[in-house]
């Protein structure tokens, strides 16, 4: 090969690169392994971790410990979907492509919106990119956001912020741990881009989306909902309570937890937004002969071509997590997401008065709620060591909730759990005179 | 007959289903008394309703119609398509990562997080930078995460700086992430030799410059010679060298961005690292950066506790980082890709890494090569003529003017040939463009087997350029109307009846 390439040896293929920035040295890392060896400590580490099917988990906040069926796992382990990379050459990436479209279908039906992309990189950024769209649409600089909003996600849509020159404002909620309307009434202005809520809200309250959204549009703000699709199988979709856009984490849909990573984004938005959207979008059309056939289309909003003025720098998307996302959605089908969300809906009531601890969000909840829990650490102690984990303690995220607990709830959590953790409750609520 | 065109949502019949629930077992509390009418959907969603040997059918015949790197060569320049080790995704589907929660808490994570620790230092070695955040999700998250790390860093100086600087070779992605950090782009232009254009460099370099964002080999496939000059006249304004790591995979073990005066780099481990690239994702784009840039790193970062002497080192997540960016999105990154990452790095080691990158660049120059001899290098020249490392950049001018056949209608005749074209029409400023990567692991054969075709292709259009304009002719679909498809856009399925009420 050097022979064709005219070149005496291999180092003379590198004379480009400065002798003075050449590393001249070996990379300072261990010798390389066997398959084996390397499943062998790859196994070892994983051994590290207690994970969802070594205990009974009720911890949630974001990602959820749901059945992933087997034919996901199937349909992902193919060549065919697991190795071509974006469809460029749509001739021959039909497959992908046709996923794509299907995928914004299914989308769409969730939120009541008529347009998504075909996803992004995971639920907080997809709220930050909502907000990069608030300010390339309105031009306005301020993004007002409940407190009920995830707390990465109101981390990241503040880190984005800073850089597309955007100030946050924070509302809070009320004693009954739903958005205060009148707060939000109070911190919207002329200026406000956007109101961003969350369907149900990070402590599992559903939202009275309708009116919020009534208040911000007063003002001319874009209404962000940022939900999780799977109860919006029985809740009212955003779009239908005037939401503009709704973003969020697809994690739900089929993806595995993978210790938070990766899983997709969605974005759906109105029509209005289609030509404003970020990532990639998939379009049916007709090939030379009339075939049907799909496309990545409105790429002049895209980076590749639009550079500076795209609408985001957005290129890899999540293809492989948004066609698990489809696949377990049409695997559910139109009742038996219905069932699901129901079936949850009911054990999240159940364990919260099972629970009997002092409720923070008494309203409605569908799949997770909070609780106030005297002894809080001595009680996840004790849980933990019944092979129980509780849920998610809420102070890292809100001082205000010090003794608060998130308790996560999914079709995996049966009656028997449930009622194990309210045996322990029982006893943490008697030990502490009242 | 069976439409292999009809999406699942066309193949949906009343009844049918694939999921059982499992025994709803806790008292049966009318939906109605637990949820309110206002919040509750009126009608279900559409989804579809299958059989589960429908679905499968359904999602394997559509498998079938994606051209794949495991099928065949796909030197798509730029994107690094090289194998992806099957080893991978058995590692990564242990139960063990797979389902491990985010929200874990340390103790009962340490072997993820350590795996996340022994990674963070792997790729700082190989970037030649001491800290790394493996936080951002892909390349253009990791070039944002990159210029919010400048913005931070010049802010807490006091300072306020405005633009940013990229060569006219760039990836779209940087002047889009330029735009959305707030900065105003300046195109630096670039000389014969296809490096950076010093002079241009130096007009535009500024005092109000708060980074130059720079690929090292470029875009071109050609490593620039003045790159130690281009740092300097960078820092010297006071602005950071920031490293677009997309071609990576040509200096592994060779020569490493710290060393080259780069402060932040990013990572793309779906093509340096292997990640499979799932029809358009997922990825990751960790960074790694200097001393001075640490500070401003996101939450949260992995850590290593030592306890008193003898005890075990314990791995944690730092979140107590005053002057941090603060959070690019949820939870730690995409910890699977880290997974694959890693058990990369494990299996080849040190050396393996420096293997990967001299092969690449062999494989390369010796495709250049065969693309140069006579019958092919007169139709496609080479845009600039010199060792390229990685990846090469022809021009399908010849071709067009001698031939009558555009660099797009090579790309499809190539198609017919199951072999996946190279990157088209990229970088802009060469005309008709083939960006061409072969990457390490291709063997000979399929180098030779490449140039082979690409000589039948350009044959046959010397005597027939139609069979070319026409292509392709043996793919799932013939060329497809894109014009019209963003023109007026159908991006969901409906209804016919919904169809025909939405038509004008």
């Amino acid at each position: 090969m050097l022979a064709a390439i005219g070149a005496g040896s291999l180092d003379q293929l590198f004379t480009d690169i400065p002798e003075s920035v050449r590393l001249g040295r070996g990379i300072d890392l261990p010798d390389g392994l066997s398959e084996q060896e390397v499943h062998e400590e790859l196994s070892a580490l994983a051994g590290r971790n207690r994970h969802a099917d070594e205990e009974v988990t009720f911890l949630g906040a974001g990602m959820y410990d749901h059945y992933v069926p087997a034919l996901i796992d199937t349909l992902l382990s193919r060549s065919e979907f697991l190795t071509p990379y974006t469809p460029y050459q749509p001739e021959v990436s039909q497959g992908g492509l046709q996923v794509m479209f299907e995928f914004q279908t299914a989308i769409s039906e969730l939120t009541g919106l008529p347009v998504s992309n075909a996803s992004v990189y995971e639920g907080p950024s997809a709220v930050a990119a909502a907000g990069y769209l608030a300010k390339l649409e309105t031009r306005r600089t301020r993004l007002v956001a409940s407190r009920g909003l995830h707390p990465h996600s109101r981390a990241a849509l503040a880190t984005h912020a800073a850089g597309y020159g955007m100030e946050v404002v924070e509302v809070p909620l009320t004693a009954e741990g739903a958005t205060d309307r009148d707060a939000l009434a109070a911190a919207v202005d002329d200026d406000t881009a956007a109101v961003f809520v969350q369907q149900p809200n990070f402590l599992g309250t559903v939202e009275e989306l309708g009116e919020l959204a009534e208040v911000g549009k007063s003002t001319g703000a874009l209404i962000v909902c940022a939900a999780d699709p799977l109860p919006l199988g029985i809740l009212k979709p955003p779009g239908e309570l005037g939401a503009d856009l709704c973003v969020g984490e697809g994690q739900t849909l089929g993806n595995r937890l993978d210790f938070g990573g990766p899983s997709f984004g969605f974005f759906a938005a109105s029509e209005r937004f289609l030509r404003r959207m970020p990532g990639r979008i998939a379009g049916e059309t007709r090939d030379l002969d009339g075939r049907r056939g799909f496309v990545l289309t409105l790429q002049t909003r895209e980076q590749h071509i639009r550079r500076e003025k795209a609408t985001h720098n957005i290129c890899t998307a999540q293809a492989l997590n948004a066609l698990a996302g489809v696949v377990y959605l049409s695997w559910l089908g139109k009742r038996g997401l219905v069932e699901l969300a129901e079936l949850m809906l009911r054990r999240t009531h159940y364990a919260r008065e099972s629970l009997g601890f002092d409720p923070i969000n008494p309203g409605p909840v569908v799949r997770e709620f909070a609780v106030r829990v005297p002894d809080l650490d001595g009680f996840v102690e004790k849980a933990r060591a019944e092979g129980i984990n509780p849920g998610y303690r809420l102070r890292r995220d809100y001082p205000e909730y010090e003794d608060g607990l998130l308790v996560a709830i999914t079709e995996r959590r049966t009656k028997e759990q449930i009622d194990a953790l309210a045996a322990l409750a029982a006893g943490a609520r008697e030990e502490v005179p009242a | 007959m069976n439409d292999d065109t009809l999406t699942i949502f066309e193949r949906s019949r009343e009844g049918r289903r694939a999921f059982t629930p499992p025994a709803d077992d806790v008292p049966q509390v009318p939906i109605e008394e637990l949820l309110p009418a206002g919040a509750r959907r009126e009608r279900p969603a559409e989804l579809p309703e299958v059989s589960e040997p429908e679905l499968v059918r359904h999602y394997t015949t559509l498998s079938s119609k994606n051209f794949h790197l495991d099928e065949g060569f796909y030197p798509l320049g730029s994107c690094t398509m090289k194998h992806n080790p099957k080893l991978h995704e058995r590692v990564a589907a242990l139960p063990g990562h797979a389902r491990l929660h985010p929200l874990q808490d340390p103790e009962y994570a340490q072997g993820a997080l350590e795996l996340m620790f022994r990674l963070q230092g792997a790729l700082s070695e190989v970037a030649g930078l001491p800290h790394v955040s493996l936080q951002p999700s892909a390349g253009s998250h990791g070039e944002l995460a990159g210029l919010l790390l400048t913005r931070a860093y010049h802010e807490d100086a006091g300072e306020k700086r405005t633009r940013v600087l990229t060569p006219d070779t760039a990836h779209g992605t940087n002047p889009a992430t330029v735009t959305m950090a707030g900065y105003e782009v300046v195109k630096v232009g670039t000389n014969d030799e296809g490096g950076v254009d010093l002079d241009d460099l130096r007009e535009k370099a500024r005092e109000d410059v708060a980074c130059l964002m720079l690929t090292n080999p470029n875009t071109l496939g050609l490593f620039d010679r003045k790159i130690e000059e281009i740092a300097e006249i960078v820092h010297d304004v006071g602005a950071t060298l920031y490293y677009d790591g997309a071609n990576l995979n040509a200096v592994m073990g060779l020569a490493r961005p710290g060393d080259m005066g780069f402060d932040i780099v990013h990572f793309n481990l779906h093509k340096t690292f292997t990640q499979p690239h799932g029809g358009g994702g997922p990825g990751a784009g960790p960074i790694a950066c200097s001393d001075r840039i640490e500070p401003f790193l996101p939450v949260p970062q992995v850590v290593e506790r030592r306890g008193d002497n003898g005890s075990e080192p314990l791995f944690d997540l730092d979140v107590d980082r005053p002057k941090s960016i603060g959070k690019l999105r949820g939870f730690q990154g995409n910890f699977g890709v880290f997974v694959r990452t890693y058990a990369y790095i494990r299996s080849l080691g040190g050396d393996g890494l420096k293997d990967v990158s001299q092969t690449a660049v062999l494989n390369a120059n010796y495709l250049k090569a065969l693309l140069a001899e006579d019958g092919i290098g007169e139709y496609l020249p080479i845009a600039f003529d010199r060792t390229c490392m990685h990846e090469f950049v022809v021009s399908g001018r010849g071709a067009k003017e001698q031939l009558g056949v555009k660099t797009l209608d090579i790309a499809k005749r190539l198609l017919d040939h199951r072999v996946h074209p190279p990157t088209v029409y990229f970088p802009l400023l060469v005309d008709e463009a083939l960006m061409v990567e072969p990457t390490e692991t291709e063997t000979k054969e399929r180098l030779d087997g490449f140039a082979r075709v690409i000589r039948e292709i350009l044959e046959e259009a010397a005597e027939d350029p139609e069979v070319a304009r026409t292509a392709p002719h043996t793919t799932p679909v013939r060329r497809l109307d894109e014009a019209g498809a963003a023109k007026r856009p159908v991006v969901r399925w409906r209804p016919e009846a919904e169809n025909g009420e939405a038509a004008d």
